[in-house]
């Protein structure tokens, strides 16, 4: 395949950043779209130039690190699908592919296509966790729990962190993101007793990051690698509602 | 993170300008429909839609200036939400993306800000056309039924939509107005929570349904008085 690429470069985070283009040919069709980028990456190596920064660790789909807006749409074209798992065949020879990095106001360019996401981190510290005494581990099956809501669970905890969501918002909104490790941890006995607690500051810390409000686009659930419902959302959105009458009654422990 | 009370936390959270958006929102489209159906009754002929807005107009003062108080501040709450909201979704992405592309999102959910702008203005016209009666006076404009001696709305109507532009301009602004609600009816529930895989699609259609009921109901009066299908009173 014969392409032409439009990548983002930028030196470092106080740089303003632009489209450079590169001219790729004999890509095969086999190849994976960060193989391409390695292939380029070499070229550039062999004649001096800087490699192009981007971020990537399992390629498998499963730790969520890859984070490329490809032709405008964050992890590319195929749906549930993350960038290290595409494929070069999901792209027409002589096609133009313009590469950006996830762009949101908390999560600073640092280079190239790298961006900082430590404001998801930030979300997580502030609630995203259960409180136990460390020790040996818990005996299996000790807390039943039901088809129905460890099922829930488990779809909330399909999200990788990734960021598409917020990359794909037109508001920039954290909201899929937030509400599906909020759910998870809720949704279960373990997470039950800070209910409450964990809603109030994982939203009081998503909005503190500068991240935008949710109008219900959808956009963030079309380009969830994992296919992360909306339904998390609209839970989030009835349970915050909830906990913030509690705190106005002051009945939260 | 403590100190600050807990009304201002829910308040100025992004989730409690959602709900005031949604809460005010839905107010508004209780509003819109009943107005809707009132409106209409121009079709059953003067003394129906006079005594229909007779009645409204000699509700206790209390009530009547009490239920414009309530419409005025929903309004107020649903524009100020909608303005910060805006601002903050705009700050929140500083550089856009070069190639912005949209998978799935609907156009009227893309313009929601647009077109609640030029509804308020509608709203502000429609006012000090009908309501204050300030862009053309028809407060001379009265009616006799049965001797009892009251404002001719129906003539009001039919004067107030002889002018082409006004009605072009009434028109225009209900099809904003029923593409805003297209997205934001569907859209309240999903804030509210009250929304689920199972109930979303029949609450995008409900809204896509509603707001084309609104732009017939609405736009079919100035469309009739122009066609000369409402005529005038003879003597009037
Ligand atoms: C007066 C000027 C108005 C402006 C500036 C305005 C603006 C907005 C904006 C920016 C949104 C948020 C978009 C979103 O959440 O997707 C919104 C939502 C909404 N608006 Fe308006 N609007 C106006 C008037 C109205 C009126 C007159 C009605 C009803 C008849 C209405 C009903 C709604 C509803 C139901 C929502 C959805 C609330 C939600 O998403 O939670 N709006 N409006
Ligand atoms: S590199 Fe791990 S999900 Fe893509």
């Amino acid at each position: 395949m014969r392409l032409k690429l439009k990548v983002w470069r930028q030196k470092d985070q106080l740089d303003s950043g632009r489209l450079v283009d590169y001219q790729m040919d004999n890509i095969s069709e086999d190849s994976s779209f960060l193989e391409m980028l390695d292939l380029l990456n070499e070229s550039l190596v062999e004649k001096g130039d800087e490699p192009i920064a981007f971020d990537h660790d399992c390629r498998e789909g499963i730790c969520g690190m890859c984070s490329l807006t490809i032709n405008g749409i964050p992890h590319g074209p195929e749906k549930l699908t993350t960038a290290c798992q595409l494929h070069m065949r999901s792209f027409k020879n002589g096609e133009t592919i313009t590469i950006e990095p996830f762009r949101s106001k908390p999560f600073k360019i640092t280079k190239d296509l790298i961006v900082d996401r430590s404001a998801f981190d930030k979300i997580i510290e502030a609630g995203g966790f259960i409180s136990v005494r460390t020790g040996s581990a818990p005996d299996g099956n000790a807390i039943p729990i039901s088809k129905s809501d460890s099922d829930y669970a488990m779809d909330a905890a399909a999200c990788i962190g990734c960021a598409a969501c917020v990359a794909a918002c037109k508001n920039s909104s954290a909201m899929l993101f937030t509400s599906a490790k909020i759910s998870q941890l809720n949704s279960l006995p373990q997470g039950k007793p800070e209910k409450d607690r964990r809603l109030l500051s994982m939203v009081s810390e998503m909005d503190r990051s500068g991240f935008g409000n949710c109008t219900n686009y959808g956009e963030c659930h079309a380009v969830c690698p994992k296919g992360i419902s909306v339904d998390f959302i609209a839970n989030l959105n009835r349970d915050y509602a909830k906990a913030s009458v509690k705190n106005l009654l002051k009945t939260i422990g | 993170m403590e100190q600050i009370s807990p009304f201002k936390r829910l308040i100025a959270s992004s989730l409690g300008k959602k709900y005031l958006m949604a809460l005010t929102g839905f107010v508004l489209v209780g509003f819109v429909i009943a107005h809707m159906l009132g409106n209409i009754q121009i079709f059953l002929g003067p003394e129906a839609i006079n005594t229909y807005a007779s009645k409204l107009q000699n509700l206790p003062i209390a009530i009547k200036w009490g239920f414009r108080l309530f419409l005025l501040t929903a309004v107020a709450i649903h524009v100020w939400t909608a303005v910060l909201l805006t601002i903050e979704n705009k700050q929140a992405r500083p550089n856009n993306y070069a190639d912005e592309k949209t998978v799935q999102a609907s156009y009227a959910s893309r313009t929601m800000p647009i077109t609640g702008l030029i509804v308020l203005c509608f709203i502000i016209f429609h006012i000090l056309h009908y309501t204050a009666q300030v862009i053309f006076d028809y407060k001379d404009l009265h009616y006799d039924l049965n001797g009892e001696h009251m404002h001719d709305v129906y003539s009001m109507m039919v004067l107030g939509f002889s002018h082409w532009w006004v009605s072009i301009f009434y028109i225009i602004a209900m099809g904003l107005l029923c593409m805003h609600l297209s997205h934001g009816i569907s859209s309240m529930f999903q804030s509210m929570g009250w929304s689920n895989e199972k109930w979303r699609g029949v609450l995008k259609i409900t809204a896509i349904l509603i707001g084309a009921v609104l732009f017939i109901g609405f736009s079919s009066i100035p469309v009739a008085i122009m066609m000369g299908m409402i005529k005038p009173i003879i003597g009037h």
